[in-house]
């Protein structure tokens, strides 16, 4: 079974094409990085497979089938500083919003939803933040209830948009922790990431992105130089070429 | 008796706008709700060019239908790549134009003159009365009141939702909800309840009630049940005292509402406890104060 | 046709549109066009405040009180946003409202002072270009002038300063001074044409031929000039479409006038217009759609 399948996706931002022909397929069950430079299509990318760009060609299927949103199969986290960080909200609030997609329409949130998302909330360590306001948050205990937030969907297929960002090492390992743990219990994961000391760790499978697809498969497969390079566009140089070398071997 | 009906319709107006400003502020929205206030006019004048008539229900009909056009044209414009603040200004002062034009030219004589629209009557509320399952109250009761119900049940039915599509439309967007048709439920909702509000209290008072106490109340609160309460509680607050004030000195009633919303907001943002003005200046002169003992 | 009174209502239109859409484009493009909004509403208070502290109603009098509140809210916007986690729209929306009702207030008890009824300070709220006396065009007509005098002057500095404000202050530009200066002229416009077109609809004079004007290029100079024409062509249009046919009020006329030219700069700008970019996107899917046909070959 295919976590998902992109065949020749393409996607403009007025007259600027930013994804061109892009095709690839990831089997389910697997933690997987999308990786390429500043202004590769990335984040592009994502919010393509998820419906969100009105200007792109091309199909998309999650587990074999359309996306709809009313299938509750796609979790998602999206980039950081997107929402109002003063909006009257706890870290409960945000996380029991994860819920919604399965509550419905019109009703209200059941007891056991609260109970599931403070279980996400103890996941990510931050359950005593419970009714912390979100704006009284550092960083990346607000990156941390967002993930939290994906967890409660309980989804199949999780995007994550950098979710990296301005956390430190021990939420990065708490993280990659929770994340191994969803790619254990079967599900599929694909993480936007830009360290590349670290990519070879984290992830089982990669695609390798700049404009289209330079590359995608299993880690061993395609994290290598020359694919790299051409990802980069040869702009690698000014990496620490013995750090890289010690992550190839 | 006619004091009380004036109280009740100034309460009233507060209580409504109060409800449906909070989620204007949280969406940062305020200024189409300003739009939006303006283009009532036009479609107002729309109707009665149509009906030939001042029905309040076909004026709530013009209006709402006038609202939704503010939006649509705003959405529109942006994306046609121009800037909010600039679609909003377009938008509204151009449908603006257009009502004031379309009533000297085809409505000079009716009771529709534009001071009126903007500054309302609210004296004059006691006087026009509707018959309703046998209840004689105030038209301009009755349609707040009728606004309130629906305002209530489209938050008892759609908070959740409100507050998603209004704190992270683009993971809304993901998990399916509709967020377009909230918008322009929520916008049709904002039309009635300035067109309701501002047949007693004119434009400028359902402004400054739809944007005021909830900007107040933002002020106050943590969550956004507690921001709507004292979003209603302010706006209350401010009809009641506002009235009573323009009584004293013999002025505008609507006015005197709105110039209170300020003093309310005023007070809060000042002296508000922990990050009021007043208190972070203190704060700061503190630690000005404490620096020469460091070095 | 051209008789004494409506050529100066003319040259003042012209002035006015100028002044107006030299000054707009610089509020358009700091993203502030809804606060010359809320200081032309603002301006209400201030012109009842000077009648009822001296009892006069000559122009600059009027003028003076009405630049006093204008700048205090605009200067009060910026001090809510600065110390609170209000957005700009809500504390727009509230200082406008709040000093707009402030200023019904204090009209009213003007309205009720006996001599107030004829003082004619309702003509703020909807103006009267048609019927302006001379003298009073003369000091619209000097005082935009003098607007436009100003933007040429500081044309490059304040480009600058929108720009990339960090950068300006690198380079020795004072920045604070310079802002100030912009909203002082912001008020300036405003006090100077509300007497003609009204305080709600004088901020239409400053937002709608600075948007028009953006759909046709992306440089600022085109800009500033596009805007400025479109700011007179409105002016002149308006005042003798009004003139023509008498109890049309001129502010309204002049407003769709330049609403008028948006709608066309909308739909038919060159590359920018709605026209244009439709075709590109269309361009751009038939284009994919021969490519996948070629792929599945
Ligand atoms: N809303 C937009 N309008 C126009 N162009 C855009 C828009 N968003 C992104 N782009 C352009 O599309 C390209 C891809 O952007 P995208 O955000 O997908 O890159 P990314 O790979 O996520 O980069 P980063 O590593 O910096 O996050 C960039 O060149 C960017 O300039
Ligand atoms: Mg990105």
């Amino acid at each position: 079974m295919d976590a998902l399948q992109v065949t020749n996706l393409s996607v403009a931002y007025e007259e600027k094409v930013v994804l061109q022909n892009v095709n690839l397929t990831t089997p389910v069950g697997h933690l997987t990085g999308i990786i390429g430079p500043n202004g590769a299509g990335k984040s592009t990318l994502i919010k393509a497979i998820l419906n969100q760009l009105p200007n792109k060609t091309g199909a998309v299927h999650i587990l074999e089938r359309p996306l709809n949103p009313k299938d509750h199969l796609v979790g998602y986290v999206p980039q950081r500083n997107a929402v109002d960080w003063d909006f009257p909200a706890n870290a409960l609030d945000v996380v029991l919003m994860g819920r919604y997609g399965h509550i419905g329409m019109i009703r209200k949130p059941s007891a056991k939803d609260k109970q599931i998302a403070m279980e996400c909330l103890k996941n990510v360590g931050m359950e005593a933040f419970a009714d912390r306001s979100i704006g009284q948050l550092s960083g990346g205990q607000q990156q941390r209830v967002f993930l939290a937030r994906a967890l409660a969907q309980e989804a199949e297929v999780y995007f994550m948009d950098e979710p990296f960002v301005g956390v430190d090492a021990a939420t990065e390992r708490t993280i990659i922790a929770i994340l191994k743990d969803l790619k254990a219990k079967g599900k599929s994961v694909f993480v936007v990431h830009h360290d590349l000391q670290t990519a070879a760790d984290y992830f089982d499978w990669m695609i390798l992105l700049n404009q289209t697809i330079t590359a995608s498969g299993p880690t061993e497969q395609t994290f290598t130089e020359d694919n790299l390079q051409e990802a980069y566009g040869g702009k690698l140089f000014f990496m620490d070429q013995t750090k890289l070398n010690k992550t190839f071997n | 008796m006619n004091e009380f009906w004036v109280l009740l319709t100034g309460s009233l107006v507060g209580i409504t706008c109060g409800l449906t400003g909070v989620f204007l502020i949280l969406r940062k929205t305020a200024m189409i709700a300003d739009a939006i206030s303006h283009t009532v006019l036009f479609g107002i004048v729309v109707a009665f060019m149509v009906t030939q008539s001042l029905s309040g229900f076909w004026m709530l009909v013009g209006a709402a239908i006038a609202g939704l056009l503010t939006t649509f044209l705003v959405q529109l414009l942006q994306s046609g790549g121009l800037q909010e603040d600039a679609a909003i200004g377009v938008v509204f002062t151009s449908l603006f134009a257009l009502g004031v034009l379309f009533i000297t030219l085809f409505a000079g004589n009716v009771h529709l003159d534009v001071e009126h629209v903007l500054m309302g009557e609210i004296a004059f509320v006691p006087w026009d009365t509707w018959d309703i399952l046998g209840f004689s109250m105030p038209k301009a009761v009755w349609m707040l009141l009728i606004v309130l119900v629906f305002n209530l049940l489209f938050l008892v039915f759609f908070y959740k939702e409100m507050k998603l599509t209004t704190f992270d439309p683009v993971f809304a967007l993901s998990i399916g909800l509709p967020i377009v048709a909230m918008h322009y439920s929520y916008m049709t909702l904002v039309s009635l309840t300035t067109v309701a509000a501002f047949d007693s209290v004119g434009a400028v008072l359902v402004v400054a009630m739809l944007i005021g106490p909830a900007a107040t109340a933002y002020l106050m609160s943590k969550s956004v049940i507690g921001m709507i309460v004292w979003s209603m509680a302010f706006g209350v607050m401010a009809a009641i005292t506002g009235y009573y004030l323009a009584k004293l000195w013999n002025t505008s009633i609507a006015g005197m509402m709105a110039a209170m919303i300020g003093v309310l907001f005023m007070l809060v943002f000042l002296f508000k406890p922990h990050d009021g003005w007043i208190w972070k200046v203190f704060k700061r002169m503190k630690i000005k104060d404490t620096e020469p003992n460091i070095l | 046709m051209l008789t004494g009174n409506l050529l100066w209502v003319l040259i003042g239109a012209i002035l006015l549109g100028i002044a107006a859409g030299l000054n707009g484009t610089f509020a358009f493009l700091q993203k502030q066009s809804l606060v010359g909004d809320a200081a032309a509403h603002a301006a209400l208070p201030g012109i009842a405040i000077a009648y009822l502290v001296t009892q006069q109603k000559d122009l600059p009098i009027l003028m003076l009180g009405a630049a006093i509140t204008s700048a205090l809210a605009v200067y009060m916007i910026q001090w809510i946003v600065g110390n609170s986690k209000l957005k700009a729209d809500a504390a727009i929306g509230f200082v406008l409202s709040v000093f707009f009702g402030i200023g019904i207030v204090l009209l009213t008890i003007v309205n009720q002072s006996g001599t107030g009824n004829q003082s004619g300070l309702n003509d703020f709220i909807f103006g009267k270009a048609a019927t302006m006396a001379k003298s009073d065009l003369v000091w619209l007509s000097s005082s935009a002038l003098l607007i436009i005098l100003m933007c040429l002057l500081f044309f490059k500095e304040w480009k600058l300063m929108i720009f990339d404000p960090i950068f300006a202050k690198g380079i020795g530009l004072p920045v604070e001074r310079l802002r100030i200066l912009l909203t002082a002229l912001t008020v300036l416009t405003i006090v100077t044409g509300i007497q003609a077109v009204g305080v709600i609809l004088m901020a239409a004079m400053l937002i709608i031929p600075a948007a028009a004007a953006r759909f046709w290029s992306n440089h600022l100079g085109v800009i500033l000039v596009t805007s400025a024409f479109f700011g007179a062509l409105s002016g002149a249009l308006g005042t003798i479409i009004s003139s023509v046919r008498t109890g049309l009020s001129t502010g309204p006329i002049i407003v769709l006038c330049a609403a008028s030219l948006f709608v066309i700069s909308y739909f038919f700008a060159p590359t920018r217009g709605f026209i244009a970019k439709s075709l590109k996107k269309k361009a751009f899917k038939q284009r994919n759609v021969v490519k996948e046909a070629a792929n599945h070959e």
